[in-house]
């Protein structure tokens, strides 16, 4: 747990709002709460176990610990980082539970992997060694309607689901879902610089999909 | 990423971009980078595409939670709230 709590500043005033609304058995603010995090518990659960199903009934379980643990919460940790860790931990337990455990060491980011292929440069000893043989096209001259369109939506869910877990979940808690880095970080309990790569690798992967999309 | 070079080029610009777009970089290879970037008009269209592609990932954000799901998670906040 070495990045624990280091940046987390414990929970914010629209929390702790949120949280006395809850305690007092409010509806709407319980579904509020759901819909802010249920698409993060699910990134976060798919880490462990292999199927959707599987994660959906692992954010359930992860929901009824969180009503249990409601009235004990003292608001050290952000809500959402309390939640996230309740459903990692819910979902590591099933992992280990249908040996289907993804490894705690695949979480941390394996071996190289260029971001773009290596053959898109000119050589080592050419004179512009490390140079671009051709730049890559200009994306602001596309247009609008393709970076919009259904199938390079389609094309981007796609790239994302043929990501090695750690990948998935990381570009998914950031960029699909808005989670901060340090939220990523104490959720999976990785280092802001394996963060950080696996982000890359992630988002690298994700353009060369697009770029093939649009380059045909 | 502790290795300073007088100048990076564009292979290294592309491993570098996410260090880049999280202001990550140290302020000696942040500046390499943009050096790179005010020179090379192939790397600034591949930050581009990199920001590009972080938008477009963002637009498969949706609230929606599936209605089964809604409803069992009504149903379990209930029988909390009576406990």
């Amino acid at each position: 747990m070495a990045q624990a709590g280091v940046h987390d500043r414990g929970a914010t005033a629209d929390e702790l709002e949120l949280l006395a609304r809850l305690r007092a058995g409010d509806e709407a603010a319980f579904e509020s709460l759901v819909s802010t995090h249920y698409g993060t518990m699910l990134a976060v659960a798919q880490t462990y176990v292999r199927t959707r199903a599987v994660a959906e009934e692992v954010v359930q379980e992860a929901w009824l610990g969180v009503l249990k643990g409601l009235d004990r919460f003292e608001g050290r940790s952000s809500l959402k980082t309390w939640i996230l860790r309740i459903v990692a931990n819910t979902a590591k337990t099933r992992g280990v539970r249908e040996a289907r455990s993804v490894p705690f060491a695949s979480l941390e980011p394996e071996g190289e992997e260029a971001a773009v292929e290596p053959g898109r440069f000119c050589a080592p000893g050419e004179a512009f060694a490390g140079h671009w043989c051709r730049y890559p096209r200009d994306w602001q001259r596309l247009p609008e309607e393709i970076l919009l369109d259904r199938e390079t939506l389609q094309v981007v869910v796609a790239a994302i689901r043929a990501l090695p877990a750690a990948q998935r979940t990381v570009i998914s808690m950031r960029d699909v879902e808005g989670c901060s880095s340090e939220e990523v970080c104490e959720a999976l309990d990785v280092s802001e610089g394996n963060q950080r790569v696996l982000l890359h690798r992630a988002r690298s992967r994700v353009r060369a999909a697009l770029e093939e999309h649009f380059d045909g | 990423m502790a290795e300073h070079h007088e100048h990076v080029n564009c292979q290294e610009v592309v491993e570098r971009v996410t260090d880049y777009l999280e202001r990550a970089l140290h302020p000696e290879d942040a500046a390499l980078v943009e050096q790179h970037l005010n020179l090379c008009d192939g790397c600034v269209s591949y930050v581009d595409q990199m920001r590009t592609t972080v938008r477009t990932v963002g637009r498969l954000h949706d609230d929606a939670v599936p209605a089964d799901a809604r409803e069992s998670l009504l149903a379990a906040f209930r029988d909390w709230r009576c406990t």
